[in-house]
């Protein structure tokens, strides 16, 4: 019983570490990182709004070379 | 344990290789060039990239990267180096590397294995990461920055000159592969129509309604264009709606200028951003499970190991196997084009220099893997079969039955009945002539995914691929737009200061009209070209990658030789100079070649005498003087090309003699050391 628990927990694990990942990939955490990263560094400061911030951050991200042949 | 891993790694990569130089005379199973080739990627990056690293460029674990130094949170951002590793791989990804390996497989199976192989484990790979460390080492600078800094203004001007036109090149050839897998199909046609309407939604969806939620979006846009597909096939059947939908070549390219036009002035959230989440996923998705299949299948190749086109006198494009092969593969085995996302947004990801093997060589290694995919699919067709579908019409004849027997008669036997079989099958009128690469990898791909996946769906596997290669194709071709637009602006900026301004509109719409124009025009002759256009198009492509590939080499010889490690240059040395022989060679038989189905100049002087003495048809002198000047203008393009290339190894050459005899140089740009503090680590998704 407690070993099936434990398979249980480390299969969840596994779980939320691949849609981590595929967060992180697809840049869909972007925002929650950008709030991390003022929150750390510019305490104080007002951060921009989901909206705002996921507007500059597709303008930036297709403003220079993004893709290839 | 590291060392037996090696030993065994080698001794597989050798008995697969034996394999494939033992079967030469008999069919030969896919599966020993997919175990070749994935051991000789494990070898070089086990043992070739590490000494690379440590010894010629000196990556050092203990300094701080720029997405350390300069976090903000938006562009410069350590990330773990699996999400490096994937972001980097989805840039680099393009259509090059499944359409240069089908078009090289007029010569056989193996040269183009081997060029694919070699190419990346000692040139494409080496470039990505030497490239890669170099912009870390100088906050993320760009590669025509780097030129400029270390070897001089002519050097930067020339690596944006080259980007230019080999933007314009690509986007011509990008706009003929997609116009050929779509003329005359309904199906086809529908399906990819209907990707823009989904992609605007999928904008619309990530701007309005859930703002950055990519994973939301992605998914409902993939299932949309899956549905797409689906209901293509249905309208294919509706003869009304079908007549909607089916169109000539002409129609079909005016079409996709008109597209890239508007998708290069709509803001990019709206059609760019939304249509490159979907191609991504796509991409990954259909590379894996091609993969899979590949390996669940493991079909017979059964193209012959080389065939007699290594003469020259190859029906997909003219040429002998030395210097072509190396010129058509392009992308698969080395890519300049990658230079400028190795210097563009992932050195602003890297959290740790040591990161730098895993993803510029690792990434690389990966997208020659994909072209090693693309040979075995355009191989495992029966030869007449390929050449049936991949030789135009002024090549091999304009009826199915010329067609045929002029095939047969090289000895790759194929007929109308088993074309017409087969075309019924994938769904579509006819699969004669329908050059350009997509068509054929997707009836490789349809029979592949069809024999592990459910062979009573060939035609929508067929549908599914080409809307996967044409999805992708529009989205480079859409960024490849943009970004040429940038640079255009950046030197008219110097003629008219108002048009160097990147968001006046105005220089926006005058820029994009400019760029689209120029490659519109290649595209639209290489329409009428009776040969197919790809024929000239896709060298011409290939010598201008392979010209951009040369000068991020030369960036890089230059710093190596600069920083006083003169006597490792020869790892990136030893490629430039290979890739200056066949640019060269390339370029030279392309201009002087006498023969017409080589030489640009050749190909002009014979069509005008056929024009002259009368003997064209009415319709092929109709569109003689278009292609006429078009071949002259591709031989002046060619000088260009070459000449770019001369001056920038020559500025090299001078910076490396100046270090060598100890005169005053410019100052490296390497950003001082800093010690890395952050954790051994970076966790996943941050």
């Amino acid at each position: 019983m407690e070993r099936a628990t434990r398979i249980g927990r480390a299969l969840r694990a596994c779980g939320a570490a691949l849609w981590r990942g595929l967060r992180a990939l697809s840049g869909d955490d972007a925002y929650e990182r950008y709030r991390a990263h003022h929150a750390a560094h510019h305490p104080g400061e007002p951060p921009l709004s989901r909206r705002a911030f996921c507007a500059q951050a597709t303008q930036r991200k297709w403003g220079g070379v993004s893709r290839c042949c | 344990m590291k060392k037996i891993s090696g030993v065994l790694l080698a001794v597989v990569a050798a008995f697969a290789m034996g394999g494939l130089a033992l079967h030469r005379h008999e069919p030969i199973n896919a599966l020993w060039i997919v175990t070749a080739a994935v051991c000789i990627y494990l070898l070089g990056y086990r043992f070739y990239a590490a000494w690379i690293a440590t010894r010629v460029l000196r990556i050092d674990p203990s300094r701080a990267t720029p997405a350390e130094r300069l976090s903000n949170g938006r562009d410069f951002v350590p990330t773990h180096r699996a999400i490096v590793f994937g972001h980097h791989f989805a840039a680099i990804a393009g259509p090059g590397p499944l359409v240069g390996p089908t078009l090289a497989a007029q010569f056989g199976y193996l040269p183009g294995t081997l060029w694919i192989l070699v190419g990346a484990v000692l040139g494409g790979c080496v470039q990505d990461m030497t490239i890669l460390l170099l912009s870390v080492r100088r906050d993320g600078r760009s590669l025509g920055q780097m030129a400029r800094d270390e070897l001089g203004p002519l050097g930067g001007f020339a690596a944006l000159i080259g980007t230019l036109l080999i933007l314009i090149v690509l986007a011509a050839v990008l706009g003929l592969v997609v116009v050929n897998a779509m003329k005359h199909s309904p199906w086809a046609t529908s399906t990819v129509a209907a990707t823009i309407p989904v992609a605007i939604l999928v904008g619309l969806y990530l701007r309005l309604w859930r703002p950055g939620r990519v994973l939301e979006g992605s998914v409902i846009g993939v299932v949309l264009v899956l549905l797409a597909v689906l209901v293509g096939g249905w309208l294919d059947q509706q003869p009304t709606v079908r007549a909607w939908f089916d169109y000539g070549p002409l129609p079909l390219a005016a079409c996709v200028v008109v597209y890239a036009w508007v998708a290069a002035i709509l803001p990019v959230w709206l059609l760019l951003a939304p249509r490159d989440y979907l191609s991504t996923f796509l991409k990954l998705g259909t590379v894996a499970l091609l993969a899979v299949a590949i390996v669940l299948t493991h079909p017979q190749i059964k193209m012959p190991a080389v065939t007699q086109f290594i003469d020259g006198s190859g029906p997909l494009f003219g040429g002998k196997l030395f210097p072509f092969v190396f010129i058509t593969i392009a992308c698969g085995a080395i890519s300049g084009f990658h230079a400028l996302v190795s210097s563009g947004t992932t050195p602003k990801l890297i959290g740790n220099e040591a990161d730098v093997r895993l993803v510029g060589y690792g990434s690389m290694a990966l997208e020659s893997f994909v072209a090693i995919m693309a040979i075995i699919a355009a191989t495992l067709l029966d030869p007449g079969v390929y050449f049936a579908i991949n030789s135009g019409a002024g090549v091999v004849g304009s009826t199915p039955e010329l067609a045929v027997s002029t095939i047969s008669s090289w000895g790759f036997p194929v007929s109308v009945q088993q074309m017409h079989d087969l075309a019924r099958a994938m769904g579509e009128q006819t699969l004669f002539a329908r050059t350009g690469g997509a068509p054929s990898l997707a009836v490789g791909m349809a029979s592949i995914f069809g024999s592990s996946f459910g062979r009573g769906l060939l035609a929508l596997w067929y549908h599914f691929a080409i809307m996967f290669e044409v999805v992708f194709i529009l989205t480079t071709l859409d960024a490849g737009t943009r970004v040429g637009r940038f640079i255009l602006q950046d030197l008219l900026g110097h003629a008219w200061a108002p048009l160097g301004r990147t968001s006046w509109y105005p220089s926006v719409l005058f820029a994009s009209t400019l760029l689209v124009g120029a490659w519109g025009y290649f595209l639209y002759v290489g329409v009428i070209d009776p040969n197919g256009g790809v024929n000239i198009l896709w060298p011409l492509f290939g010598i201008a990658n392979q010209m951009l590939a040369a000068i991020a080499l030369s960036v890089a010889t230059g710093i190596i030789i600069k920083s006083g490690r003169a006597r490792y240059a020869l790892v990136t040395l030893g490629p430039l100079a290979w890739l200056a022989v066949i640019t060269s060679t390339a370029a030279w038989q392309k201009i002087v070649s006498p023969d017409p189905h080589i030489g640009f100049l050749a190909a002009a002087a014979d069509l005008a005498a056929k024009l002259a003495a009368g003997t064209l048809s009415a319709e092929r002198a109709a569109v003689a003087p278009q292609l006429i000047f078009n071949q002259r203008l591709d031989a002046a393009l060619t000088v260009l090309f070459t000449a770019i290339l001369w001056l920038v190894i020559l500025d090299m050459v001078r910076v490396c003699m100046r270090r060598l005899r100890g005169l005053p140089l410019r100052s490296s740009s390497e950003a001082p050391y800093r010690e890395r503090r952050l954790p051994a680590a970076v966790a996943a998704g941050h």
